[in-house]
């Protein structure tokens, strides 16, 4: 792999930026790997690079139908935080803090974090006691997250309308929250899993398996058939339609989740504002546009679009919180299919056929978990045993009752 | 903006209902073994396509429907009562 640096750029500048070379190949499909992984999105793609990087298994291919993070992966705000309520989510997220802190050096993929923190606003007295509880137990968790007033809230965010119909009473920051490129953690762990040998194989659908028992030896794909030693679902929303071709139930529904950016401007919000009560969050990315989320739809689909409805209570709810943003205009309005399972809790590890592991139910928030979920995923396959970080997120805590019941943590509600 | 014709009300906006989730999820007994109470409970078959789902007219006649609806275009497809058995619709279940 061709190393970047600011001598490659310098050397490209002098010779007509002439000297770049696709970031990865295009190759054709082998007829068997140890390890094929279906989805190329940021789960898919880390999990092959770690696969690769960390245990040494390189006969991996990635499947895609698409192209590489065309899905959820190239459709989030791209937020990344670890201020989750119970030590599981919370140890989890924070490993994959900790990954992204180091990403762009890890993958030599510049992938832009910029940590400016996350700041989640309370519109009562009694919102901002639920807050404190919120704040503690992270604290306890071990991560950064300290109470915020009113005061700081408004020399923090001055252009935040704090005497809204629902006025702010204060909130709670994770500083090493933050925003990162979406496209460059896709494009960055592709180049460095393809680098290691890993095969990604683009258009290449899969539409069904081959099974010997109670095992997957292999996927048939739209490029022919391939033989594998494990199958590794990372399809987000689309688990369930493969999963049903095994028969196989999950708890997961699809949903859209819409997002939205305003015309570029001067820089004028420096951190992620988020308020759980009228539903709605913003940041500005470094191309000056305000990228603005809130909840998903509240219907099931496939559709990849949202409805007019949601929007329009987004932008009502932004315009609340920052009446000076009414004079922008919306530059362009999309949705991800996201997978919402009842606990908002993701379903990684074993499924009851012997060699097929699942990474899915991210619902709203799989952008943030990538580099660790590809870093457990690839560590769960390569020793057959879950990874300790995500031991407690099996598809069994259904049938055991244990929920790990993440619905608060999640920031909005779902 | 969906137009869901209410069996009762008639056509109204999506925005004076609330989705209910997959319909004709059957409850199981008292004797049922905790896979198959964890199934009842959580899985869903989250189709691509065809859906047969509940729907409750909140802001009208406060009374619970079931509607088939297409997943991918949002068509509504079928409103039907509860109780009602599921309507067949020949060439559109994928």
């Amino acid at each position: 792999m061709k190393r970047y640096s600011f001598l490659t750029l310098l050397g490209g500048a002098l010779t007509g930026q002439r000297s770049w070379r696709p970031a990865w190949r295009d190759p054709e499909p082998r007829a068997s790997y140890d390890v094929v992984i279906v989805g190329a999105g940021g789960h898919g793609l880390a999990t092959a690079y770690y696969l690769a990087s960390k245990h040494g298994i390189r006969r991996v291919a990635v499947l895609e139908k698409g192209w590489l993070g065309g899905g959820n992966t190239g459709r989030n705000t791209q937020v990344t935080r670890s201020n989750y309520f119970w030590p599981q989510s919370a140890a989890f997220y924070d490993h994959s803090l900790r990954l992204y802190e180091n990403l762009s050096r890890e993958l030599d993929f510049n992938v832009m974090l910029s940590q400016r923190g996350i700041l989640t606003l309370a519109h009562s007295e009694h919102e901002l006691e639920g807050l404190r509880r919120w704040a503690n137990a992270i604290q306890i968790n071990g991560v950064d997250s300290e109470l915020v007033s009113r005061a700081e809230i408004a020399r923090l965010v001055p252009l935040l309308n704090l005497d809204g119909r629902f006025p702010v009473h204060g909130g709670f920051i994770q500083r090493r929250g933050g925003i990162s490129r979406h496209d460059a953690v896709a494009w960055g762990y592709a180049r460095a899993a393809d680098a290691l040998g890993v095969d990604i194989l683009q258009q290449c659908e899969v539409q069904g398996f081959r099974r010997q028992g109670n095992r997957i030896v292999g996927v048939e794909t739209s490029r022919g058939d391939i033989a594998a030693g494990s199958v590794v679902l990372c399809v987000a929303a689309h688990t369930s339609v493969l999963a049903a071709k095994l028969g196989l139930r999950l708890p997961i529904s699809s949903m859209a989740l819409q997002a939205m950016v305003s015309e570029p401007v001067k820089p004028c919000l420096d951190t992620i504002v988020l308020s759980p009560v009228v539903h709605v969050y913003v940041s500005q990315s470094d191309r000056g546009e305000l990228v603005i989320g809130g909840g998903a739809d509240v219907y099931a689909s496939y559709a990849q679009r949202g409805g007019l409805p949601v929007l329009h209570a987004n932008l009502t709810a932004l315009l609340e919180l920052f009446p000076v943003f009414s004079r922008l205009r919306l530059m362009r309005q999309w949705a991800g299919t996201v997978d919402i399972t009842p606990d908002t809790t993701p379903i990684m590890g074993r499924t009851p056929f012997d060699n097929l592991y699942i990474n899915c139910g991210w619902g709203t928030g799989g952008y943030k978990a990538i580099p660790a979920g590809g870093d457990t995923m690839a560590h769960t396959i390569a020793t057959g045993e879950p990874h300790p970080l995500i031991r407690d997120f099996g598809l069994e805590r259904f049938e055991r009752g244990a929920l790990i019941d993440e619905g608060a943590a999640a920031g909005v509600a779902h | 903006m969906l137009q869901i014709a209410c069996p009762y009300c008639g056509v109204r906006d999506e925005e004076e209902f609330r989705y209910g989730g997959e319909s004709h999820v059957a409850r199981p007994g008292p004797e049922a073994s905790d896979a198959a109470w964890a199934d009842y409970l959580y899985n869903r078959t989250n189709p691509k396509g065809v859906q047969r789902e509940r729907w409750l007219h909140a802001y009208g006649c406060g009374r619970w429907f079931n509607m088939a609806r297409d997943t991918i275009t949002h068509e509504v497809l079928a409103v039907y009562r509860m109780g009602e058995p599921a309507p067949d619709l020949p060439g559109r279940v994928r």
